[in-house]
């Protein structure tokens, strides 16, 4: 798949968004007034600075509107509608903390749960995609959804929380990686089986239909060499695993948890560029990419 | 709903032969042409005359090879549009409820006012059915021409997809699907339809004619020992041979 | 929410207008419907009612809408004002052009004609060109066909009186086997799909001979991937096998052919190898019933196809008796012929027996009475329902005026030329090469042509040839290098204007032929003479007059640009006189018109000619008075007679009683009268002449009607063609008209009036460059103008050459490398793709997709200019010195046609470059650039 930066740049923002604004619902950590403000802010940054920022690859983002509708069969829909619930309990709960220095717990907890459907949600946009076997996992939801907690852990300065959900999203992701590479082989879809052509011999593609590109060539023919993918995973995996946690263990400092917050940050955008950069969308069959 | 409907009450589509088709990419442009034309935005095309041109097109046709384990390689050339699926996942992914499947038809549409252009329908499509207009930003797609298939506004014999319409090979056929007695049910039930990628579990409505088997005139194949006979010599050498005639003509 | 379905309007306006015209994306010339939406072209499509098409129509047919707005389309006319080839002009007014060229060409009309050379490429107006080139008084006049398959015309004419190309089609409806030879495309493309399609849906059988597996050859049942250039050894052996086991049509063979016509056997005699004729001319044939010599078309006459005819001591035998002998020797059996042909014994005996099964045991009869030549009625009209059809694949070869000769023998020995299931002719042929004119190239000062230009020869007396013996026009056709060259040579024109042999000209004027670029071999050369000069500092060709519609390479190369219109905007006439659209069933002819009106000061090429022509003062142009006879194209095609009744148009004559077909006065509403009807005419033959129409009387006598003949013009298939034996007779020595003697072996071995196979691979250093390369015509383009098409230009942008996995293996290669490839003449270098369905010798690519930077509107960046190439590079229009002294032409000792498929080359890996090797510079384009987007739709 074509990694478009706006697409990847919201799923990561979004994601540590709403995973902060869970920890703030759940009353981790308990603040309120001016330092509740500051977290907030954070999170609402992240979470609708995402969000807008998906918007940009919308053809007609001024219809967005009319996304909502679709809630009973469409996961991006059911998105929208949770995005929008989470932000709008999670602004009344955030009110509550900085304007009148109460915690609504009730309401916390459910905006805490409406972000994470948020994020659910989302992977549920690439999980539920059959055409993309790699995405096409339990994997894809338990792996955003613990990046997007981890982040949000390590925002909310949890630190033990958030070594542990950095450690297992390091072992989701790891485990994606590798089921991944082996899942358009396991989806069973082939040109033989694509073309119908397999039973009549070994099938390979000859002439495209266009000497000229496409919109789907532009979307979904992207390929990442083998040896650059590898090298990739090991820099978003230092990046998002191991340096956060070695920078954890020491002894807490703001300075270190920026630097563990940034890394991780960095480390996020190479594995969600990989995610995209390495899934193989069964149309590529058609053109022989694959 | 972009849910899809339980059941349609006629299931039109295409029936394409890949034992026919020639490869001329007729239906591509006619295809462009009515489309550009016709409903909803037109078809644009970017760096028209330049380095990079790119385009939407509807309709498009590959080629393949295929070698069989015995004898020579085959190319089979292989149109491409929407196969108007019965569980299109293109249509329950779209947020916004631009593509919907037809209930009286089955036809699979893109409703261009709706559609955000969020490209997620085209993910979800396992064909590459879907493109993205460059210009319009809204999902394009094959609309089994519509506004073809029931225009009063064209003689009869033309309410047929314009593809269908205009393929010199003959190599498309349009019908519907429901009704067994259709000329589209009757050659998938004579020359084996198939479904393209069953295992996506699209239920593609569209079906796809086989190659029929190829190169029996060949070493290995069915037909070469039983023509020997027709080869039987009736002279080795010329002075035979006017023998031979004589009495052929002779007889005549 | 609940999800209300869209009500759609399923029935919305689909145009303010029809008009139906004929398409020229191509020369098939289907018949289309053009939508129109606020005075503007929205939407072409397919005519149902036209006889080629019938509704359908192909990818360039329906992108016709992006050829008429395309940004390359010229604007004006221009007059050179750089170097030739920098592409600097300055556009002027017609009165000026027309001045200019007047200015040009009158004082060599005065001095000497021939000193014009005026030559049009594939155009559709022929007879009327030709007329302006006759009125003119120069010899130097051709279209195309030289270059292009007249080969395949020639052997078709000189053998059975048509030829495939688009001048006849197998049945259709009743074939069963269908047999394809080296076909990819060919002018009849959307017919022969058709055709193609209903036979498959048939369950009938295709077999495609081709090295190539791509389109046809794709769908065909059974794939033969023959080498090269060997067809005629592969198709006689098919012959032998079939002779052998007496799988012949004996009854056909003796009632309608030259097989029983007896050959003199006197080898001291100037007539020997000549057929035995009586004092009218007649062959003579012995009657099996009465025994005794007779004219071939007596009534009851049988003719003995095994007679000999002794007579002062001397045997005369058949021409069959002399097949026999060749054809049956071990030299054509499969086994000491599979080597060369790359088709095992086995499977060529296979093929030959599926044919001699469908031939003879799928044989059936309809249920038909006619009458033939002899006055014998027959009760029914016998099939064989076996059918050939073949293009350049054999006729582009050295060697292919007897290939396709011998494919011919091969269907009349089956007896399946127009017979039912067979291969049929399309009005005006049947025709025999004795009943069309001879070439003519007597000039006056100041005075037409003594007659028309092109034709057949029938021997050493009708070649064009001056009072010394040197050729009389400029491209040697008609001469003793290539005696038969039907359709002259332009491929040789600009070469020998340039090495002013046999002289120098002072204008070439051309027409819609793209002579710098795909069209000429030697691309690189040909523009080095067209810009070369003297040691005065003239250009070598003095003067270059040229029309083009669109801003193609030849444009920067000419001194005078005639800037003509679309083909929506102009009058045209698709003219039984020249090259119609009939169909075996029917004679018909179309039109088209101006559907709409150009946006740019520009002029029909035929309607700048009546206007040229007058002010020339051509007889055939002005009245008179001296005024101007036809006010423009559209006024010729209603005004003009051939002979009296016979006009360019057979539809809606005016007859004695109202309107007539063929035959009949002029009718001033006649092109109205063709736009009610859909932009054509269609003649049906009535049943009983629909088959055996060289032999059918009623046939002839509705060809007579139809003023395609004066008088019933039946005659015999010639197997063995007398004319060719004539030509040998003069190589040995016979008759006041002598070759030049470095001609007399080559003329005493190819021009065999029985078909021979020879190899033409030696000559092109086979040895050295032992890979054939090829160019096929890709269904989606035409040529070059194909680039221009916003559309097509997306389907065919570049264009890889293709190599057999073999190729690939031993050259390391794997997709998307680059090679160089080498021929005796130069070298390319150019990205590669893999094949597997590819005989394991040969390299393919498609035809013209490489264009010259600047050129069509495009960026000049564009991939057609960058990785897009032209193999033309490689090819030469002279063969590789033999070591004679001699320089050779690279065509058909024949016909001269040009033979573009026996190029050899060597390929090797080559690293990247930056764009495809030979890279030229970039041309100024006359028109600027296209715009960057289009989302074309009229009705907002
Ligand atoms: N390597 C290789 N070369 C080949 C061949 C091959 O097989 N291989 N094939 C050969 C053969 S068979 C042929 S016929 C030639 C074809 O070669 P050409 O006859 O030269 O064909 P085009 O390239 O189409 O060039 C025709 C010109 O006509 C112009 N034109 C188009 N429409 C109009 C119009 O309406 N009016 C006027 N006045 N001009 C118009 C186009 O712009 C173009 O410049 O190529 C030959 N060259
Ligand atoms: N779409 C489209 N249609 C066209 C044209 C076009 O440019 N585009 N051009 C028109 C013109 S001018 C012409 S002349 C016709 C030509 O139409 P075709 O005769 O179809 O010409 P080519 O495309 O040159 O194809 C030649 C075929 O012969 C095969 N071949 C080459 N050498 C041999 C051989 O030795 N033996 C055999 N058996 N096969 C061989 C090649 O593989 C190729 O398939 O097409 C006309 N129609
Ligand atoms: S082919 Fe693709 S676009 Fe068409 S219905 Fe099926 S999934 Fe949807
Ligand atoms: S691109 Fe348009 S049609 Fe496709 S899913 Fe998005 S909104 Fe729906
Ligand atoms: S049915 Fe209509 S829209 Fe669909 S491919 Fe054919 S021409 Fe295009
Ligand atoms: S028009 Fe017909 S023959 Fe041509 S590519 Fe399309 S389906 Fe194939
Ligand atoms: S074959 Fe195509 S380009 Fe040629 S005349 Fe017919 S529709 Fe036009
Ligand atoms: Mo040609």
């Amino acid at each position: 798949m074509h990694p478009a930066p706006s697409v990847i740049f919201f799923t990561v923002f979004s994601g540590i968004g709403f995973g902060l604004l869970t920890f703030l619902g759940l009353g981790y950590p308990a603040v309120t007034g001016w330092s509740a403000f500051a977290f907030f802010v954070i999170g609402y940054l992240c979470a609708v600075g995402g969000l807008i920022s998906s918007t940009f690859h919308l053809g007609h983002p001024e219809r967005a509107f009319k996304a909502f509708t679709q809630w009973q069969s469409s996961w991006l829909s059911r998105e929208g509608i949770c995005a929008v619930v989470a932000l709008i309990l999670m602004a009344l709960y955030g009110a509550g903390l900085v304007f009148f220095g109460q915690r609504w717990g009730l309401l916390g907890v459910i905006g805490s749960f409406f972000s994470l459907m948020t994020v659910f949600t989302t992977s549920m946009i690439y999980a539920q995609l059959k055409t993309i076997p790699r995405w096409n996992s339990p994997l894809t939801p338990a792996m955003f959804l613990s990046f997007s907690l981890a982040g949000g852990a390590l925002l909310a300065g949890q630190v033990t929380w958030a070594m542990a959900l950095i450690a297992i999203s390091g072992v989701i992701q790891v485990v994606l990686w590798m089921q991944g590479d082996g899942a358009l082989k396991g989806s069973g879809t082939t040109l033989a089986t694509a073309t119908g052509l397999g039973t009549n011999g070994s099938v390979r593609a000859f002439e495209p239909p266009h000497t000229g590109t496409n919109y789907l060539l532009k979307e979904f023919a992207y390929v990442v060499g083998r040896k650059h993918s590898m090298k990739l995973r090991t820099i978003s995996f230092v990046l998002m695993v191991v340096l956060p946690v070695l920078l954890l263990a020491l002894p807490f400092s703001h300075w270190i948890a920026l630097v563990a917050v940034v890394s991780y940050v960095a480390g996020t955008l190479a594995s969600r560029w990989l995610f995209f950069a390495e899934a193989e969308h069964v149309v590529g069959l058609y053109y022989g990419k694959r | 709903m972009t849910t899809l409907p339980q059941s349609t009450e006629r299931k039109l589509g295409l029936v394409i032969d890949l034992d026919t088709c020639v490869g001329c990419h007729a239906c591509v442009i006619s295809c462009k042409g009515w489309n550009t034309e016709n409903y909803g935005a037109p078809l644009a095309d970017t760096d028209a005359y330049g380095s990079d041109p790119s385009g939407t097109f509807l309709n498009r046709v590959h080629s393949y090879e295929v070698q069989p384990s015995q004898g020579e390689a085959q190319l089979i050339h292989f149109p491409k549009s929407c196969l108007h699926c019965e569980d299109a996942p293109c249509v329950t992914v779209c947020p916004t409820g631009a593509s919907y499947k037809r209930t009286e038809d089955g036809i699979v549409l893109v409703n261009e006012s709706d559609c955000i252009g969020c490209g997620l329908c085209a993910w979800a499509c396992p064909y590459g059915a879907r493109e993205m207009d460059a210009v319009e930003k809204v999902m394009k797609k094959c609309t089994l021409c519509v506004d073809r298939i029931y225009n009063e506004n064209l003689p009869e014999e033309d309410r047929e997809p314009a593809c269908v319409r205009t393929c010199p090979a003959g190599a498309r056929h349009f019908g519907d699907f429901a009704d067994p007695e259709s000329n589209v049910s009757k050659l998938t039930a004579e020359r084996g339809g198939m479904d393209l990628m069953p295992e996506q579990g699209t239920k593609p409505v569209n079906k796809y004619l086989p190659p029929r088997p190829k190169d029996t005139l060949s070493e290995g194949a069915g037909d070469i020992d039983i023509l020997a006979p027709y080869l039987e010599p009736v002279a080795q050498e010329a002075t035979g041979f006017l023998g031979w005639l004589d009495k052929t003509l002779e007889k005549l | 929410m609940t999800f209300q379905q869209p009500k759609i309007n399923t029935s919305p306006h689909v145009s303010d207008e029809v008009r139906k015209t004929t398409c020229y994306m191509c020369a098939c010339r289907c018949g289309i419907n053009v939508h129109m939406k606020d005075g503007k072209v929205a939407y072409i499509e397919g005519n149902r009612d036209h006889p080629v098409n019938q509704g359908v129509l192909c990818a360039k047919g329906s992108a016709g809408i992006m050829q008429v707005n395309a940004p390359s389309r010229l604007r004006k006319p221009l007059k050179r004002v750089g170097e030739r080839g920098s592409g600097e002009f300055q556009e002027i007014e017609w009165d000026e052009a027309l001045q200019i060229a007047t200015d040009w060409l009158a004082p060599i009309r005065k001095d000497d004609p021939s000193k014009l050379a005026f030559f049009t490429g594939r155009d559709q107006s022929q007879s009327f060109t030709s007329f302006f080139a006759q009125n003119f008084g120069t010899p130097n006049y051709a279209a195309h066909g030289g270059f292009c398959s007249v080969n395949m015309a020639a052997a078709g004419i000189y053998t059975m009186g048509g030829a495939f190309w688009e001048f006849g089609q197998p049945d259709w409806d009743h074939t069963k086997l269908f047999m394809l030879f080296g076909v990819a495309e060919d002018h009849d493309s959307n017919p022969i799909k058709m055709g193609i399609g209903k036979i498959k849906a048939r369950g009938a059988r295709v077999i495609g001979v081709n090295p190539i597996r791509t389109g046809y050859n794709a769908v065909a049942d059974d794939w033969v991937g023959i080498t090269p250039g060997t067809d005629g050894l592969f198709i006689l052996s098919l012959v032998h096998c079939l002779m052998k086991a007496g799988k012949i049509d004996v009854n056909y063979l003796a009632q309608f052919t030259n097989a029983p016509c007896l050959i003199n056997g006197d080898e001291k005699s100037p007539e020997f190898g000549l057929l035995l004729r009586d004092d009218n001319g007649k062959e003579l044939v012995i009657d099996r019933a009465t025994g005794k010599l007779t004219p071939f078309d007596q009534k009851g006459v049988k003719p003995d196809l095994t007679a000999t005819h002794r007579h002062a001591g001397i045997s005369h035998r058949t021409v069959m008796q002399h097949m026999a002998e060749r054809y049956l020797s071990d030299e054509y059996a499969p086994e000491a012929v599979a080597d060369r042909v790359g088709i095992s014994a086995k499977r060529i005996r296979t093929l030959a027996a599926e044919i001699a099964r469908v031939a003879f045991d799928g044989a059936f009869e309809l249920q038909q009475e006619w009458t033939d030549f002899r006055g014998e009625t027959h009760k029914t009209m016998q099939g064989r329902p076996v059918s050939f059809h073949s293009m350049r694949g054999i006729s582009a070869h050295a060697n292919g005026f007897q290939t396709c000769r011998a494919l011919h023998v091969l269907q009349i020995l089956l007896g399946t030329v127009e017979v039912p299931g067979g291969f049929r002719f399309k009005p005006p042929y049947p025709k025999p090469a004795t009943a069309h004119p001879k070439p003519h190239c007597g000039t006056t000062p100041d005075k037409p042509l003594d007659g028309p230009h092109l034709g057949f020869v029938h021997g050493p007396d009708d070649l064009a040839l001056k009072e010394d013996g040197t050729p009389a026009r400029i491209d040697k056709a008609f001469s003793w290098e290539n005696p038969m060259s039907a359709h002259g040579l332009m491929h040789m024109v600009i070469s020998n204007a340039y090495a002013g042999d046999p002289y120098k000209i002072d204008t070439l004027f051309m027409y819609m032929a793209n002579m710098s670029w795909n069209s000429s071999m030697n691309t690189r050369g040909v523009i080095d003479m067209l810009t070369d000069k003297d040691d005065n500092g003239d250009y070598v060709i003095p003067r270059i007059i040229y029309s083009d519609a669109y801003s193609s390479e030849m444009v920067a190369y000419a001194d005078l640009i005639l800037p003509d219109t679309t083909y929506l905007e102009r009058h045209d006439c698709i003219s039984l006189l020249d090259r119609p659209i009939c169909e075996a069933d029917a004679a018909a002819d179309a039109i088209r018109w101006p559907v709409i009106e150009p946006d740019r000061d520009v002029r029909g090429f035929q309607s700048v000619l009546c206007e040229l022509g007058a002010k020339l003062g051509l007889p055939g142009f002005t009245n008179d008075d001296g005024s101007q006879k036809y006010a423009d194209y559209g006024d010729y095609i209603v005004n003009h007679e051939r002979k009296p009744g016979i006009g360019p148009l057979a539809g809606w004559r005016m007859g004695e009683d109202g309107l007539v077909n063929g035959r009949g006065g002029i009718n001033e509403s006649q092109l109205d009268n063709y736009i009610e009807n859909g932009g054509f005419w269609v003649g049906h033959i009535p049943d009983e002449a629909l088959y055996y129409k060289p032999w059918n009387s009623a046939y002839q006598d509705w060809a007579v009607g139809m003023g395609l003949f004066d008088s019933p013009q039946p005659y015999l298939f010639t197997l063995y063609v007398e004319p060719m034996r004539r030509f040998q007779l003069a190589a040995e020595g016979h008759g006041d008209r002598q070759p030049p003697d470095h001609l007399r072996e080559r003329i005493k071995a190819t021009m065999d009036p029985l078909p021979i196979w020879y190899d033409p691979s030696p000559d092109n250093h086979c040895d050295d460059y032992p890979i054939t390369a090829l160019t096929q015509r890709p269904m989606a383009m035409y040529h070059s103008w194909g680039s221009q098409n916003a559309w097509l230009r997306q389907l065919h942008g570049h264009n890889p050459l293709y190599l057999p996995t073999k190729l690939m293996r031993e050259n390391s290669l794997s997709d998307g490398d680059w090679a160089k490839v080498t021929s005796p003449h130069g070298e390319i270098t150019v990205p590669v793709l893999e094949m597997a369905a590819l005989n394991e010798n040969t390299v393919w690519t498609w035809n013209a997709i490489g264009k010259r930077k600047g050129a069509w509107a495009l960026d000049e960046n564009a991939p057609e200019a960058t990785k897009g190439f032209l193999l033309n590079h490689l090819i030469h229009e002279l063969l590789p010195p033999k070591g004679d002294g001699l320089r050779w032409a690279n065509s058909d000792p024949i016909t001269g046609q040009a033979a573009w498929f026996d190029l050899k080359v060597r390929i090797e890996k080559a690293d990247a470059p930056s764009e495809s090797q030979p890279a030229m510079g970039p041309i100024k384009s006359p028109v600027g650039k296209g715009p960057m987007q289009l989302a074309w739709k009229v009705g907002k």
